[in-house]
């Protein structure tokens, strides 16, 4: 097993498969009434959050618990974070405190990496910067093959502000890893250079999400922050949202087995109208429940053994 | 615990038609002892347990027509040496629709050394529900007890020293039904 | 102090002995002179950098004008300039010549201080260039290192403006609106790291309007740290042109490239950044072919805490000192004409230091170093001269060893070690 989640690119997929079965098995134990399970009792994981993220922190902290694992939240409010100090110093804190796991969320891409070369313990990536979000990619790929059975072969778009999201980075790396072709999707503003040459040669990129939809088993929506209007990415929301929006017209556009994903917190009426978001199709509630049996995995694969 | 090497010499305790007699007295064993397997369940231990369970409820359900639920407990989770070892991959834990609670369970595993199986076993148990009994069965009791447990069912005790491991191999898992004693031998 | 190199190879050639006596080269050497056996060693003129960063006044943490001065001789350095941005920035004659004179005192190498362009750094309004050119510190090169003189205007004037003392500017080539926030080299690794892109275009638009600036006001143009193959090309064609325009390339850019950022660590952050391989190959062309002038270091120390952190947090900057003729002998080999004019004598002539970049023959100041090629060395941070341990080429084994450093006929390293 490996030592670290830092990146998607860490998972072979053999590796990337382990994980998704042993979620599988973790969800089935959580369906039951004693939620507990004592495989992580006497060790400790540091949720380190540099970024608020209530979400992603409670879906860590859930599944280090259900493992029966002791779990410190360091938040960067309220602490010696937001004090200014350095993020070597509080590895050095953690190091002394005997974390076996941190998890960290950190607004620098490759916070994680540095970690890792400070701490004993495991590393597990929570989102870096603009770089990467893996036990998302996991969830999301957990997602798709309960709803749909598979993931070789699979044809999943990833549509919206590529170039600044860590799930699209993340997500790109595991599905190819595992089989999947995917296509990015935007304008070309939000679709970062040489993105096959850097991600996988799986890869392609379209500009045309009419075109992508009816040949796609997997449609993933991507956060689209308003603010990038200022800096010139496109022109207005609104042009946006007609362009690459995915609203009750373009859905039907999809195949009739088709599902529709979202990492959250979603812009309803930007990326995706309200009734695709509540549609049937829209795995959206699905990903959040399959965050924790994921996350669980993860934690027991890095923890669990010697 | 050591264990002999992979090309230590070896012999057959159980050919395949030995094992087979064997599994059908255990069956004939649980049939006398719970008068008859009513409010009963078998509960395979992954990986050999849970053919073996599945051949014991065919067998009882050969001689008398009983349909005892089967299902399999993984104790992964609940093994105290899993920091001992590299990080294992989870078996299935699968229980019978009408569950545990109030029913006499029986696990049902390859061989019984340590206990510690055992143990992990009834820990994982508890979590799951509350049965009205727990009882053991097992293909081959090879001693060197390290807890205080014993098997309801053994379908055959063989002593060995602790430089010896037994191998059970079942069509299911292995392709073939045989017991082996590896190791120690002259 | 008299000595006699004896046995020594000047720039390769065959063995000789070499004399210097009160300060320069000379026929003879007097009785009692001081004989170094210099069989193997080969004798270059000192080596000058146009691009230093010696931190004083205002980082002493990272490198003072001493350590930095010290590193300098190390490497085999008789003269290195002094880039501008330190605090308060040398935007005035007092800070000028307060760096200059700091460099005297440390008296290993001459500092040549650089004078900022603009106030402050800032980009809005001229420096008194002619104060810092008429200073004690004589300052001819000005330059706003760290940023760029984005405005096209200013740099106009600039370069018009410095003709009048035949000064130069030496332009951080860098459109600031499109590298807001960049990291890395923006291509394929940036992609993959997350890491806001610096494109090559930034540094080339930059160049192509600062030449045409320079030939349309008949000014001399200095092009710092060029890292792009675009960047050659542009300079290639204006240098064709007849444009007054001089470039130097890094030792890291001769050797690096962006796939060290792989792992995040900051040691290999630099401003411009580290480029492709095929960037890589472009430059060294280009340094073959004159078109690029001069390797200068870009020499950067920065404190520790500002590079054991995160990517985006830490400076940019490497050392560069103490390692850039073993990186260019490693590149290029023993091509010690080319080694001579591209790290002394063009560099001394774009900076106007007429002491240096001699050609070692009698009469001559003695400003000179010794370095045995056969050497090969392990680069260990904690050895070190500078107060600053950011050396990316830490583990490497590199060619080449400076045993001796004389700076106006007095030794400043012997042995391999700084006399003081």
């Amino acid at each position: 097993m490996i030592k670290h989640l830092r990146s998607a690119a860490d998972l072979d997929a053999a590796t990337a498969t382990l994980i998704l079965d042993t979620a599988a098995e973790m969800a089935a134990l959580s369906g039951r009434e004693v939620k507990k399970l004592p495989a992580l009792r006497g060790r400790t994981v540091v949720n380190l959050f540099y970024e608020d993220s209530t979400r992603t922190r409670i879906s860590f902290e859930a599944a280090a618990k259900r493992l029966s694992a002791d779990v410190i939240n360091f938040s960067a409010k309220g602490s010696s974070v937001s004090k200014g100090e350095s993020l070597k110093d509080t590895a050095l804190t953690l190091q002394a405190m005997g974390a076996d796991a941190v998890v960290i969320r950190h607004s620098a891409s490759g916070a994680p990496h540095r970690l890792a070369g400070w701490v004993d313990g495991s590393v597990v990536n929570a989102g870096d910067g603009t770089h990467e979000h893996p036990t998302q990619a996991l969830l999301d790929a957990y997602t798709m093959r309960s709803r749909l059975g598979r993931l070789d072969g699979l044809r999943v778009a990833i549509v919206g502000d590529v170039l600044h999201s860590r799930v699209a980075r993340s997500n790109v790396l595991l599905l190819t890893t595992l089989g999947a072709q995917v296509t990015v999707v935007g304008p070309p503003t939000l679709i970062p250079l040489d993105v096959a040459a850097a991600l996988s040669s799986r890869t392609r990129v379209s500009y045309d999400l009419d075109a992508v939809l009816p040949d796609s088993d997997v449609v993933m929506m991507l956060r689209v922050q308003t603010e990038r209007m200022q800096d010139s990415y496109f022109p207005s929301a609104r042009e946006y949202s007609r362009r690459y929006g995915l609203d009750m017209p373009r859905m039907k556009k999809l195949p009739e087995h088709a599902i529709v994903m979202h990492p959250g917190p979603m812009n309803r009426g930007m990326e995706i109208a309200p009734e695709v978001a509540d549609s049937p199709r829209s795995t959206i509630v699905e990903q959040v429940a399959n965050g924790v049996s994921v996350r669980m995995a993860v934690l027991y694969l890095l923890l669990g053994g010697k | 615990m050591a264990q002999p090497r992979a090309d230590a010499p070896s012999k057959i305790i159980l050919a395949d038609s030995d094992l087979h007699r064997v599994v059908d007295r255990i069956a004939h064993q649980i049939l006398e002892k719970t008068s008859g397997a009513t409010g009963t369940v078998l509960l395979g231990i992954p990986t050999r347990g849970v053919p073996l369970a599945h051949r014991l409820a065919a067998r009882i359900h050969a001689f008398e027509g009983v349909d005892v639920p089967v299902g399999s407990l993984d104790i992964t989770l609940y093994r105290d040496d899993l920091r001992l070892k590299a990080t294992r991959a989870l078996g299935k834990t699968e229980l019978p629709a009408g569950g545990i609670d109030g029913l006499r369970i029986i696990l049902v595993d390859d061989v019984l050394f340590s206990g510690r199986s055992v143990r992990a076993a009834l820990d994982a148990l508890k979590d799951l529900g509350r049965p009205s009994s727990v009882q053991l069965a097992v293909l081959v009791d090879r001693g060197h007890r390290q807890l205080p447990i014993r098997a309801d069912y053994v379908g055959k005790n063989i002593p060995t020293a602790l430089s010896e491991s037994v191998k059970v191999a079942l069509t299911e898992v292995d392709g073939a039904d045989e017991v082996r004693l590896i190791g120690g031998l002259k | 102090m008299a000595y006699l190199l004896k046995d020594v190879s000047i720039l390769g050639g065959s063995p000789t002995d070499l004399a210097i006596v009160d300060g320069v080269i000379a026929g003879d050497a007097p009785e009692g002179a001081e004989v170094i056996d210099a069989t193997g060693l080969v004798a270059l003129p000192g080596l000058v950098d146009v691009h230093t960063h010696l931190r004083e006044p205002g980082r002493e943490d990272a490198e003072t004008v001493e350590t930095g001065s010290r590193a300098a001789a190390l490497g085999g350095y008789t003269a290195v300039c002094a880039m501008a941005n330190t605090s308060p920035v040398a935007d005035t004659a007092g800070v000028v010549e307060q760096v200059w004179r700091l460099g005297r005192e440390a008296g290993l190498v001459d500092v040549q201080p650089i004078g900022a362009v603009t106030i402050g750094l800032a980009g809005k309004q001229l420096a008194e260039l002619g104060a810092m050119a008429s200073s004690a510190a004589n300052v001819r090169i000005f330059s706003d290192d760290g940023f760029c003189v984005a405005d096209p205007r200013l740099m106009r004037r600039a370069l018009e403006y410095v003709k009048a003392f035949d000064g130069v500017i030496a332009q951080h080539a860098e459109e600031p609106r499109l590298t807001e926030g960049a990291q890395m080299h923006e291509g394929e690794v940036s992609t993959r790291l997350g890491l806001t892109g610096w494109p090559a275009v930034a540094e080339e638009a930059i160049i192509a309007r600062d030449v045409l600036l320079a030939e349309h006001v008949g000014s001399r143009l200095h092009v710092c740290h060029v890292s792009t193959a675009g960047s050659v090309e542009v300079l290639r064609q204006a240098k064709a042109r007849g444009v007054r325009v001089t470039a130097e390339v890094t030792p890291h850019h001769l050797l690096l490239t962006d796939e060290l950022a792989a792992g995040y660590d900051p040691v290999f952050k630099v401003n411009p950044p580290l480029r492709t391989r095929s960037d890589v190959e472009a430059l060294r062309q280009a340094l073959l072919d004159g078109v690029i002038d001069v390797v200068a270091t870009d020499h950067a120390p920065h404190a520790v805490q500002d590079k054991e952190c995160e990517w985006a947090y830490a400076r940019p900057g490497m050392l560069g000192l103490e390692t850039a003729l073993p990186i260019v002998l490693s590149v290029f080999g023993e091509k010690w004409d080319l080694i001579a004019d591209r790290m002394s004598i063009a560099p001394a002539r774009i900076a106007g230091l007429t002491g240096h970049g001699g050609d070692l023959s009698a009469g001559t100041p003695a400003n000179l170093t010794l370095v045995d090629p056969s050497a090969r060395r392990v680069v260990d941070p904690a050895e070190l001269a500078s107060r600053s341990r950011n050396t990316p080429y830490a583990g490497m084994t590199l060619p080449g060893r400076i045993v001796a450093t004389f700076l106006r006929g007095e030794a400043t390293v012997l042995d391999g070690k700084a006399v003081k």
